[in-house]
């Protein structure tokens, strides 16, 4: 990541790292999208003087160009602080900056198994959203001590009191000590570090015991190869120790070790309570999964740390280039995504509508997002995005079980027996005056409501619902019903059968295999006709009629047509300005290449995705 | 190659009519001298780079050429004459319009050479001419085309149509009247919202609502019965004449011949050094006259066009043409068979629409393609 800059050249050993457990707080932050987590640990790099001004940027910790634009963090990151207490003792703080978004909820929870404690940071003006609540609950099963900090203070809108109640009733944290700061204005940061040493506790670990190390987080850097993040929670880790991956059995040298100041900074060991890196010559982190436990080689620890889960993709797509000869600079670029990203899949798959691409899997919709746009801004291919389908559970009448990522792939229904599909349980908070259009978008995507609560004048829902149902736009409807003031936090919650129908899309009696796509049967007719009317509107008009059509094998559901070429007479005076009339046809002409030929009909690629957005 | 055609371009009117975006401005007072002068220049310009070419036509267009002292319009028409070789039949055209400041000096012009005349009449409806913005009566345009007609060996009018809620019997009795008046050339204009117009903010807000489609289409197929029934032809999509009566100024353009455009804002079409160059002048009139003073020219661009470009811009005019375009002549003018220009599929296609057909070896373009020649040339150009 952007941070290395030392690695390799610094003098080496740099400086020992082994603080007395006693002087060690790993913590995390957690905190709703814009509560103010990255200003806080802005404010604490600062006032621990870990980076100079001149390197103090804001919001160090978010380095990717999408983090730092969606404001959201992909990868765990860290930063050791060095703090000068009131107790005159000097500890070594290791924040440990985590992803805040749903679809990375393993990563989340992982980096939450590498600390003690967490700040909850919550917005005074705001309260408790969906989001603070899905993180303060992982945290309290990760064992986390907790400390409440109240954000924003400074703000007229404020109202501590009424949040340290609401934090009390909802998430039952006491707030008696809860902190309150401006992280903006910087107020009480002092309050915040002084709670971090005297209310979190300092890590556990027996340095003579075999190795134990939580794999935090892992990326690729081009110097320095695959750079992992751990968190020592038994032995040590020094260079040249031959160490190993419990999961995958992977046995590797370790080249260098060393923490984050923020900068990578090498160091001759990491001990118990420690976290740091270390590198060792790993090739992609495809090899190091998330949660895996390293030991030594040499003297095994007899079980790895719990926990450990094998990312899956809930979501797959099809991804094509939009010019056929960037096929195989696609999959050089997912290649080379892969490398830093191991919860990302991809294999290659044929389409008759557009041709060779590749079927990608991703932890959510988020993740899908911005790996598409890493796709293009990074390695400029423009793609067409099939819409995205969950990943179905496919029953045959022989028995067999299979996973169905593709709705085109599905097998006839005279061999199917029964299909399952993924749900989630979600939790929404809302204001009350939207709360009735909530539960009817909940009801109409098919949920099963477990919970229905108020935390002051704010809803609070729990649904069991379809991920089929949730994964297209139901975000987008959420925000819209709510005028942005629902949040909406999920988990997984496990398989049940369904009564599911495919539905193909037909275009002038072709079926069109990228807009074919899996519902409920009872939602079926509805959607197959909404779908048929959005094609009407995204296909432009041809030299001829187009039918199109939606089905359920041999059934049609819903039919619209076309028309042919409509009149737009031009008759005007031109003159000799050729060129203005030229560029005007090259426009529409660029307009076309984003099409896609199919039989005879020409699909812009938007079609494929907007075609799919109900509401 | 074909005769060259001269352009000139006058950019002065007296008022700014609000639906159009040519390069026309008004001005208090003008240095008439120093534009000319500045015309003069440019003309020496191009004579000097062009050689003496065949000439076919000079065509002084605007903003408002019968501004003009038709002194000036006889100095630059002996330059011209000097500078390239001017055929016996040398067409020379000067848009009017039927105000009375330039009724009057008709006959003057006629005196400089000027034999045919493009009088701006745009309607004969007094409520439409106000619409339009123009400053001159349906009386004043009758009497300014009466004077023509005896003044000028050829004369052609302009009108627009598909105007906000003009019906078809209106346009049709319009219309008729009009053809009554015996012009041997008409062009017929359906009205378009331009960017950056007082008509296009109107628009915008929804105060101005154009007939469309179907509406518009039918307006268009009633323009072409009107016109046939008086012996006038569509030989372009909207110019309409009696056989032999074409303007040959505008045929050079719609043909992809070579033309040579000067004054501000200015476009020209050049056969140089084996290339075809794009030109353009500055649009601004003072900046454009101060660059002439500077360099000899006011040419803001000079760009060789790829055979790709060629191609699509041939392809534009050609079959907007009744003639339509024939293969040989395109693959000699744009370096590229026609076959290569087109998308086969398409073209498949649209014969079996009846948009597209071959005639005598040349494409062209059928009634039924003419109605949708825009999105047709999109999907048909490659
Ligand atoms: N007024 C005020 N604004 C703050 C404070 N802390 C953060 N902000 C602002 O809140 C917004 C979100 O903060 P940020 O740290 O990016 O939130 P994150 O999404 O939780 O990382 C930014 O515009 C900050 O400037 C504070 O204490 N007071
Ligand atoms: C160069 S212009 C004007 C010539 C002359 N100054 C006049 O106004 O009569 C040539 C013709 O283009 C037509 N025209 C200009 N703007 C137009 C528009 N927005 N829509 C349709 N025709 C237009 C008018 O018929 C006009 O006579
Ligand atoms: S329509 Fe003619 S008179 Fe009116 S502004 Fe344009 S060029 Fe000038």
């Amino acid at each position: 990541m952007i941070l290395a800059d030392s690695g390799a050249e610094s003098p080496y050993p740099s400086r020992m790292t082994d603080t007395a457990l006693r002087h060690i707080r790993n913590f995390a932050i957690i905190a709703h999208i814009d509560h103010g987590k990255s200003t806080l640990a802005d404010r604490l790099i600062e006032a621990t003087g870990a980076l100079s001004n001149r390197e103090m940027t804001e919001q160090v910790l978010d380095t990717m160009e999408i983090e730092r634009e969606r404001g959201i963090t992909i990868k765990a990151q860290t930063v050791r602080l060095s703090y000068k207490a009131r107790d005159g003792e000097t500890y070594a703080l290791n924040l440990m900056d985590t992803p805040g978004h749903v679809d990375f909820a393993y990563e989340v929870s992982r980096s939450l198994a590498a600390c003690e404690g967490s700040l909850l940071v919550v917005d005074a003006s705001q309260g408790v959203e969906a989001q603070t609540l899905a993180n303060v609950y992982q945290a309290i099963e990760a064992g986390h001590e907790i400390v409440p900090v109240l954000n924003k203070i400074d703000l007229p809108a404020a109202e501590p009191e009424r949040v340290r109640r609401q934090i009390e009733d909802v998430i039952g944290l006491d707030t008696s000590d809860a902190v309150l700061i401006s992280a903006k204005t910087g107020h009480n940061i002092a309050g915040v570090l002084e709670a971090i040493v005297t209310r979190l506790p300092p890590p556990q670990g027996d340095p003579e015991a075999p190795l134990k190390a939580l794999l935090v987080d892992s990326w690729y850097d081009a110097y320095l190869g695959v750079v992992i993040l751990v968190r020592v929670k038994d032995g040590r880790l020094a260079r040249g120790q031959k160490i190993r991956m419990m999961a995958t059995g992977a046995v590797h040298v370790i080249e260098q070790t060393g923490v984050f100041s923020p900068r990578m900074v090498a160091a001759a060991d990491l001990g118990p309570g420690e976290i740091g890196y270390i590198t060792a010559g790993i090739k992609t982190v495809a090899d190091c999964r998330i949660g895996d436990t390293i030991t030594e080689d040499r003297r095994p620890a007899e079980a790895p740390l719990p926990g450990f889960k094998p990312s899956v993709p809930v979501v797959w797509c099809g991804l094509y280039p939009v010019d056929a000869d960037d096929f195989e600079k696609l999959r050089e670029s997912l290649g080379r995504l892969r490398l830093n990203d191991a919860s990302f899949h991809y294999e290659p798959e044929t389409s008759a509508a557009l041709g060779f691409g590749f079927r990608c899997g991703f932890l959510g919709l988020l993740h899908l997002e911005i790996v598409q746009e890493r796709l293009a801004r990074e390695f400029g291919l423009d793609l067409i995005a099939t819409a995205p389908s969950v990943v179905y559970r496919i029953h045959r009448t022989n028995g067999q079980v299979a996973d169905l990522h593709n709705p085109a792939d599905m097998p006839d229904g005279s061999v199917i027996d029964k299909i399952e599909e993924p749900w989630i349980k979600a939790t929404i908070m809302v204001p009350d005056e939207y709360l009735g259009a909530v539960l009817h978008l909940c009801n109409e995507r098919r949920g099963q409501q477990v919970d229905l609560t108020y935390v002051g004048n704010r809803a609070m829902a729990v649904y069991r619902l379809p991920l089929n149902e949730v994964v297209f736009d139901f975000y987008d409807r959420l925000k819209s019903v709510s005028r942005g003031y629902a949040s909406f936090d999920y988990q997984m919650d496990g398989y049940a059968e369904s009564d599911l129908v495919r539905i193909s899309i037909l275009v002038n009696a072709e079926p069109v295999d990228a807009l074919a796509f899996i519902a409920h049967r009872s939602a079926a007719e509805t959607r197959g006709r909404a779908i048929c009317q959005r094609l009407k509107d995204l296909i432009p008009k041809q030299l001829f009629k187009i039918a199109i059509q939606a089905a359920i094998g041999g059934r049609v559901i819903a039919r619209e047509t076309i028309g042919a070429l409509a009149k737009d007479v031009t008759a005007k005076c031109y003159g000799g300005d050729i060129s203005r009339k030229r560029k005007l046809l090259e426009k529409q002409k660029e307009g076309k290449k984003r099409m896609r030929q199919f039989g005879k009909v020409e699909i812009p690629q938007s079609a494929f995705l907007a075609a799919l957005k109900t509401g | 190659m074909p005769p060259l055609a001269l352009y000139i371009h006058w950019p002065f009117c007296l008022a700014k009519c609000p639906y159009c975006d040519f390069n026309s401005h008004v001005r208090e007072r003008i240095d008439a001298a120093g534009f000319i002068a500045a015309l003069r220049a440019e003309l020496a310009f191009e004579g000097a780079r062009l050689g003496r070419r065949p000439l076919g036509s000079i065509f002084f267009g605007g903003g408002t050429p019968s501004l003009m002292a038709p002194a000036d319009v006889a100095a630059l028409i002996a330059d011209a004459r000097r500078v390239f070789a001017p055929r016996d039949d040398l067409e020379i055209t000067l848009e009017a319009n039927p105000t009375s400041v330039e009724a009057g000096k008709l006959a003057d012009f006629r005196a400089a050479g000027v034999n045919r005349l493009s009088l701006g009449v745009q309607s004969l409806d007094p409520a439409a001419l106000a619409f339009l913005g123009r400053r001159h009566s349906a009386g004043q345009a009758i009497a300014a085309l009466e004077s023509a007609r005896r003044i000028f060996p050829r004369l052609s009018f302009d009108l627009i149509y598909a105007r906000p809620g003009q019906t078809l019997p209106a346009w049709r009795a319009e219309l008729r009247a009009a053809l009554a008046l015996a012009a041997d050339h008409l062009s017929l204009y359906q009205l378009t919202i331009e960017p950056g117009t007082a008509f296009a903010t109107a628009h915008a807000r929804g105060e101005i609502v154009l007939p469309e489609g179907e509406e518009a289409a039918a307006l268009y197929e009633a323009t072409g019965a009107e016109a046939a029934g008086a012996g006038l032809l569509p030989y372009e999509v909207s110019n309409y004449a009696r056989p032999g009566a074409e303007s040959r100024h505008n045929l050079a353009y719609w043909r992809y011949g070579d033309y040579a455009g000067i004054g501000p804002g200015a476009h020209g079409r050049l056969t140089l050094r084996g290339e075809i160059v794009a030109t353009r002048r500055h649009r601004a009139p003072e900046i454009w006259a101060e660059r002439v003073g500077r360099f000899g020219h006011g040419s803001v661009a000079e760009t060789p066009l790829s055979p790709l470009e060629r191609g699509r811009e041939m392809l534009l005019m050609g079959l907007r043409l009744a003639e339509g375009l024939d293969p040989a002549g395109f693959a000699r003018r744009t370096g590229r068979p026609l076959a290569e220009a087109i998308d086969a599929e398409i073209l498949r296609q649209a014969e079996a629409a009846g948009y597209l057909a071959w005639e005598g070896g040349r494409l062209v373009a059928l009634p039924a393609g003419r109605l949708r020649l825009d999105a047709l040339l999109a999907a048909l150009c490659r």
